[in-house]
């Protein structure tokens, strides 16, 4: 489970001798039923999936009529997304939000989770459970504020308006994922460090940081998706193309015409959006359920 | 790793112990100005906006006349809590958090109990079953709307085509329906998480203790409801707990499927439309507080009486 390199060698020597039993026992009494449940399970994963593609592909009487299988498929509610500048825009603000709020997040993530993971401190049960009850606040409670802040102060309608509050649930998810991943560096190396005379935030920086490489990642993809999917701040605190993040340019995208039926369009929007993130899925796999497991905080 | 910590039988990390107790100073020291910035962000990001609401709240702004306002103590919230509309929407939210978290605790067993065993093509599963998760949460929502659209959605065609009930309702359009949909979208997004959880938790519990039960000649099932089920609490609670929190909080999917209508107004949903819509800076600020409130009384009640770990793994940090 552990996408600790140090830790590594010691899991899998651990797991070996079991695995081969477990292997054994379930092979050879894997009922058939158990299969129905495979199939009932990956279908209603998949399933959705294909719809929203297949609804993407199809326009006029083949998308009001719901084939199940597009009899003419086109690509042309994808070249009405990409020629929407406001699409765009929605996009490139995504990503410099996304972006922005990530690395800022994760900079004061790796010092606090440091000190919370490794460090002698006072009251620090009590600041560990602060940070996990900020991860559990409803949005609302921080955007209804901003939004009479931000119309005052003139950041309505802005990316950093944007970026700001998301780092309230940005950081805590960091913080709570990285404590743990911090933990699981064996203290030895430290240890050898501070013989060589090293001070604490010597060893935090040429021991830890390199070895919490691993975790980092991590972390940096579950705070991204975390990101990237917000969306009542983003609808609360923004109203124009200008600073609008994807989420919300598709929760009022409305076609081309009032006489075409939307879905079509809206659909091909999603499965741009969504293709980048089935990737990072595909790649990081190992990765995103170590991390959501590790800080067993929602991402 | 952080939930074996939630886990039962995990000796505490002993710290070697360095006498020095200037060093010990020194390390507070540094340990404070490492969380520091951290913290002073999230009280400048979190704490003073609640604060801020909290004083909104206990005004009434006018609507045709910027920055005219006047004191009204806890008006507000009498009206809020007087209102049909609050205790709609409150009634709404906790009928859809309990709705989805149950099915998503019961799909997230049987998933994380699916892949647990040995068979070809676990790994495929897996990476199946997490794809959901990385879909936005809105597009979680417009998904499920091209599926129960009518005469162009995938689970109404099927429905009418067996002639069974459900072909030719418009899902959206009414209550009962509209909140099935709402709750299959986030079942859909949100059972991987659960799974996850409640599958590592599951890889704790030793191949030992099945052994002893086999021999001892339990049945699958017995197994499974006196061994299983009771190791697996602590991790189906967590998965529980973060699932309801998150349920609670609700607003993406009936922004997105229904705008609201149909009854399905969910808490923050109501004060987004006061606030966003109606421009009624104070009735807003009020239910969004009340939001607040709820969230934190049901997190409260979950820890106290049933994250007996959660409290464990909180001493064991001191």
């Amino acid at each position: 489970m552990s996408t600790l390199t140090a830790e590594r060698p010691t899991a899998e020597v651990a797991s070996r001798p079991k695995a081969p039993k477990r292997r054994l026992r379930g092979e050879s009494k894997l009922h058939p039923m158990v299969w129905v449940f495979v199939i009932a399970v990956m279908g209603f994963s998949l399933i959705p999936f294909y719809w929203l593609v297949n609804t993407s592909l199809k326009k006029g009487a083949s998308l009001s009529q719901g084939e199940l299988f597009p009899s003419q498929p086109t690509l042309e509610n994808y070249l009405v997304v990409f020629q929407n500048p406001e699409f765009l825009l929605a996009l490139r603000n995504s990503v410099i939000i996304a972006v922005v709020t990530t690395t800022v997040a994760l900079v004061f993530a790796s010092f606090a989770a440091y000190a919370l993971a490794r460090l002698k401190m006072r009251r620090k049960a009590m600041i560990l459970t602060l940070i996990l009850s900020v991860t559990t606040f409803p949005a609302i409670a921080i955007a209804a504020p901003m939004f009479s802040i931000w119309r005052e102060i003139g950041l309505y309608d802005t990316l950093l308006g944007l970026i700001i509050p998301k780092l309230t649930f940005a950081l805590p998810l960091a913080i709570y994922t990285l404590t743990s991943f911090f933990k699981e560096i064996p203290r030895e190396l430290e240890e050898s460090a501070y013989m060589d005379g090293a001070t604490p935030f010597v060893a935090f920086r040429k021991v830890i940081l390199p070895l919490a490489v691993p975790g980092l990642a991590t972390t940096a993809i579950l705070v991204f998706i975390s990101v990237w999917n917000e969306f009542l701040l983003a609808v609360t605190l923004t109203t124009s193309p200008e600073a609008r993040p994807v989420p919300v340019a598709i929760a009022f995208f409305s076609g081309t015409s009032e006489f075409e039926q939307p879905l079509g369009t809206i659909s091909a929007a999603s499965v741009i959006i969504t293709i980048p993130l089935v990737i990072l899925v595909l790649l990081c796999q190992k990765r995103i359920v170590s991390g959501m497991t590790a800080g067993a905080v929602k991402g | 790793m952080a939930l074996k910590t939630l886990l039962p039988g995990r000796s505490p990390s002993v710290a070697p112990a360095r006498p020095v107790s200037g060093r010990d100073r020194a390390e507070r020291k540094l340990a404070f100005r490492m969380t520091a910035p951290s913290l002073v962000i999230m009280a400048l990001v979190a704490a003073v906006p609640i604060g801020y609401a909290i004083w909104l709240s206990l005004n009434q702004y006018s609507v045709r006349t910027a920055g005219l306002s006047r004191f009204v103590g806890l008006d507000n919230y009498v009206a809020a809590l007087t209102s049909n509309e609050w205790w709609a929407a409150f009634g709404q939210t906790f009928l859809f958090a309990g709705l989805s978290v149950s099915l998503e605790l019961i799909l997230g067993t049987a998933m994380a109990l699916l892949l647990n065993l040995a068979f070809k093509g676990r790994a495929v599963l897996r990476t199946v079953v997490l794809l959901p998760y990385a879909i936005i949460t809105v597009v979680s929502a417009i998904t499920w709307q091209t599926m129960f659209q009518p005469n162009m959605g995938l689970v109404t065609n099927v429905l009418s085509t067996l002639g069974l009930p459900g072909g030719d309702v418009v899902w959206l359009g009414e209550h009962g329906y509209a909140m099935a949909v709402i709750v299959m979208a986030d079942v859909w997004k949100t059972t991987p998480f659960a799974a996850l959880i409640i599958l590592a938790g599951l890889q704790v519990i030793s191949a030992e203790t099945y052994e002893a039960a086999e021999l001892d000649g339990a049945s699958k099932w017995q197994t499974f409801v006196n061994i299983t089920l009771p190791l697996l609490r602590p991790a189906i609670v967590l998965a529980a707990i973060f699932r309801t929190m998150d349920a609670l909080r609700v607003f993406d999917l009936p922004f997105v499927l229904t705008r609201g209508a149909n009854g399905t107004e969910s808490m923050s949903m109501l004060a987004y439309t006061q606030l966003r819509e109606n421009r009624l800076v104070g009735e807003g600020s009020a239910l969004s507080i009340l939001t607040f409130l709820t969230v934190m009384v049901v997190s409260v009640i979950y820890v106290r009486f049933a994250g007996g770990n959660i409290r464990d793994v909180a001493k064991e940090e001191q």
